[in-house]
């Protein structure tokens, strides 16, 4: 495959592929989907049978208001482009996902949050305008004041309301390109949601990894911090220096216990920890960015990633707890799995996937039809305490359980192109 | 620096135009999509440009040369690089036997070129300095049969920048041919990519030093030196019996 997902499951057959141009729906295209840098897990950036646009020479900056952090520019650019070109005038995207090549166009679609998500909500709460493309060639501007329903419906709408051109950004200042962080050890899950309240207002990025093996409590490192106020640098992230997965890892290399050893080593190697330091953003918010093709490692089958949102009362903890037994007992292996407590910030988009409450992302090494089966359960699960799945991370879940997930479906429905289209679309019946 | 950029619209010169701007300098682009041309103006100057002028001819017709000469002269009284970009690979698979194909594969990676720098050297005699360069390709080295209208062109090109070089030595011009590899850009959307293509951003990079460098033929990447070393000493009698 050319254009594989993240997870690179499933796979496609049949994909065409053309650069954005005015014109681009004036060729005779079956559906079309904007691509930007392929960074969703499941099947929500593919189109098999169709055409894909890919986004990538929609790089241009339109304007900078240097005075107060508004960043206009085109959504091809991704947010390791847009951070080189921000961080040394003393300004940050607001949001920040768990990797920096995004590109804006598909941040904006999957409304994606970060580790500040209890402070600032997501990606769709910055953006001041939007501009879209549809198939039958208008170019609509979009905000909380104009088209305010295409606006919302486009805002974590999957890429199926239009191509997004542009967008305004509102950014957020800082004075220094480092940060302070602290990591704590954490043995329960009690524990973990005691940091997570005692860390809400004073601590700008807040998560924890959580090893999902180790049985019926929840372990695990928290880690919190906030841009330095002891080292005032304004450097931004560099490219040097990054270690790539050269092949695709044999299928075997992650398997329950291989896993299980890795996060037993982690765990351990960190407990008479509670360390402070003083680190980059980049290997802060984005770790994983340091290993470029990290999803090799799960090798050619790919891997599935679970991310789930559940509210934060008892009955969500349950849930939450019963997933991490169900995960044990069908022995599913997931070594980067982790935990946050969400704000109450609401995002504008109508099919915005966080709520307020807990979020836990697992990822699941490819092991056939006992990791489906489990999945079903937890989707049960997550359904029974009134939460819901990520499409974004999705490469699974059933139409019902998608339908039952957004309350919002049917409105949603009425401002997707009918043009556009993607593999998901077609598998939860959007 | 003033920087005059023609086929200013293509994935490199963009690349390399960004560059530029970074470092605060005056550019001039040539292009023929003004809607284009506007964009990468606004995102130069967002990007620290000191001032981007633009100009939108068909880079084949040279009726507006003279036209271009005169705007050139009047925004930099001092052109420190000319760089001429632009460029069409075709599909020779679909055109093989198109005679107005072929006719525009030789106008757009020769002529214009050609024309462009044929009409920009007396000013550089003029200057007494400052760099020209252009963009080649590997193609140009040995005419395969997969891509001879374009090789050819190419190689038309590079014994031209060889003889303007040349003549410019004398005046303290430097003349620097950029001799290509596999480069992913709007050109090379449709195959597909593997280890040995470079990234425009990095190719850039490479350019502007090479510039600076004042260097006169440079492989980008620089393994390409090598390869087509090797493909240039095979003997005609085996080669022309190879499918590359």
């Amino acid at each position: 495959m050319k254009y594989p997902s993240w997870g690179l499951y499933p796979t496609v057959q049949n994909e065409q592929v053309c650069d954005i141009s005015k014109d681009v729906f004036k060729k005779s295209i079956s559906s079309f989907l904007p691509r930007g840098n392929g960074l969703s897990y499941g099947d929500i950036c593919l189109n098999d049978g169709g055409t894909l646009g890919l986004t990538r020479f929609m790089d241009h900056f339109i304007g900078f208001d240097r005075e107060n952090g508004v960043l206009e520019c085109e959504a091809g650019l991704s947010f390791d482009q847009i951070l080189k070109f921000i961080v040394p005038h003393g300004w940050f995207l607001p949001v920040l996902p768990g990797t920096k090549y995004v590109t804006l166009g598909g941040a904006i679609a999957n409304d994606v949050h970060g580790k500040n998500h209890h402070l600032r909500g997501t990606i769709g709460c910055h953006i001041l305008s939007l501009k879209i493309l549809r198939s039958d060639g208008q170019i609509l501007a979009c905000s909380k004041s104009e088209n305010t329903n295409l606006f919302s419906a486009t805002v974590a709408g999957m890429g199926l309301t239009g191509l997004i051109l542009s967008a305004k950004v509102k950014l957020s200042p800082i004075a220094s390109s480092y940060i302070d962080q602290e990591q704590i050890v954490f043995r329960s899950m009690q524990e973990f949601l005691d940091l997570s309240k005692e860390s809400a207002e004073a601590f700008e990025y807040t998560a924890a990894w959580v090893d999902s093996m180790s049985g019926n409590t929840q372990r695990g490192i928290f880690i919190r911090g906030n841009h330095s106020t002891i080292k005032k640098d304004l450097a931004p992230h560099s490219d040097g220096g990054k270690f790539r997965v050269p092949l695709y890892c044999p299928n075997w290399l992650l398997n329950s216990y291989s896993v299980r050893a890795f996060n037993f080593a982690y765990f351990h190697k960190n407990i008479f920890n509670n360390m402070k330091s003083c680190a980059h953003y980049d290997p802060f918010i984005t770790p994983l960015d340091n290993v470029l093709n990290w999803n090799k490692i799960y090798g050619r089958r790919g891997f599935l990633q679970y991310q789930f949102v559940v509210p934060l009362t008892d009955s969500g903890i349950e849930a939450t707890n019963e997933i991490f037994r169900i995960f044990k007992k069908y022995q599913l292996g997931s070594f980067l799995s982790v935990l946050k407590v969400f704000g109450n910030i609401v995002s504008p988009g109508m099919m915005s996937f966080p709520m307020p409450g807990l979020t836990v992302a697992l990822d699941i090494p490819f092991l056939g039809d006992q990791m489906f089966a489990a999945m079903k359960v937890m989707d049960q699960v997550v359904s029974q305490a009134g939460g819901r799945i990520y499409p974004a991370k999705d490469a699974r879940m059933s139409t019902e359980g998608f339908q039952s997930f957004f309350s919002k479906l049917d409105e949603f429905r009425t401002y997707v192109d009918p043009l556009f289209s993607s593999n998901f679309r077609r598998r939860v019946g959007i | 620096m003033n920087v005059f950029i023609c086929g200013a619209t293509s994935t490199i010169a963009i690349h390399v135009a960004r560059l530029y701007a970074m470092k605060k300098s005056k550019l001039f682009l040539v292009g023929r999509k003004q809607e284009k041309l506007d964009a990468i103006q606004k995102d130069l100057l967002v990007r620290g440009a000191d001032k981007v002028s633009i100009f939108c001819m068909d880079l084949v017709d040279k009726s507006k040369i003279p036209e271009l000469l005169d705007l050139v002269q009047k925004e930099m009284s001092f052109i420190d690089v000319m760089l001429v970009a632009q460029g069409e690979l075709g599909d020779q698979k679909v055109d093989e036997s198109n005679l107005d194909r072929f006719a525009q594969i030789l106008e757009n990676n020769f002529v214009s070129p050609g024309l462009l720098l044929t009409a920009f050297a007396p000013l550089f005699e003029k200057q007494q300095g400052g760099s020209l360069a252009a963009i080649t390709s590997v193609a140009a080295d040995r005419g395969r049969q997969s891509n001879y209208h374009y090789g050819s062109a190419k190689a038309g090109l590079s014994a031209f920048l060889s003889g303007l070089r040349n003549r410019m030595h004398a005046h303290h011009v430097q003349v620097t041919e950029l001799k290509l590899g596999f480069v992913d850009t709007a050109m090379t959307t449709q195959f597909k990519k593997g280890f040995m293509w470079a990234k425009p951003e990095s190719i850039a990079k490479k350019t502007v030093s090479a510039i600076q460098k004042k260097r006169n033929t440079v492989y980008l990447p620089w393994f390409w030196r090598w390869i087509m070393l090797i493909i240039k000493s095979i003997p005609e009698c085996i080669f022309k019996r190879m499918r590359l």
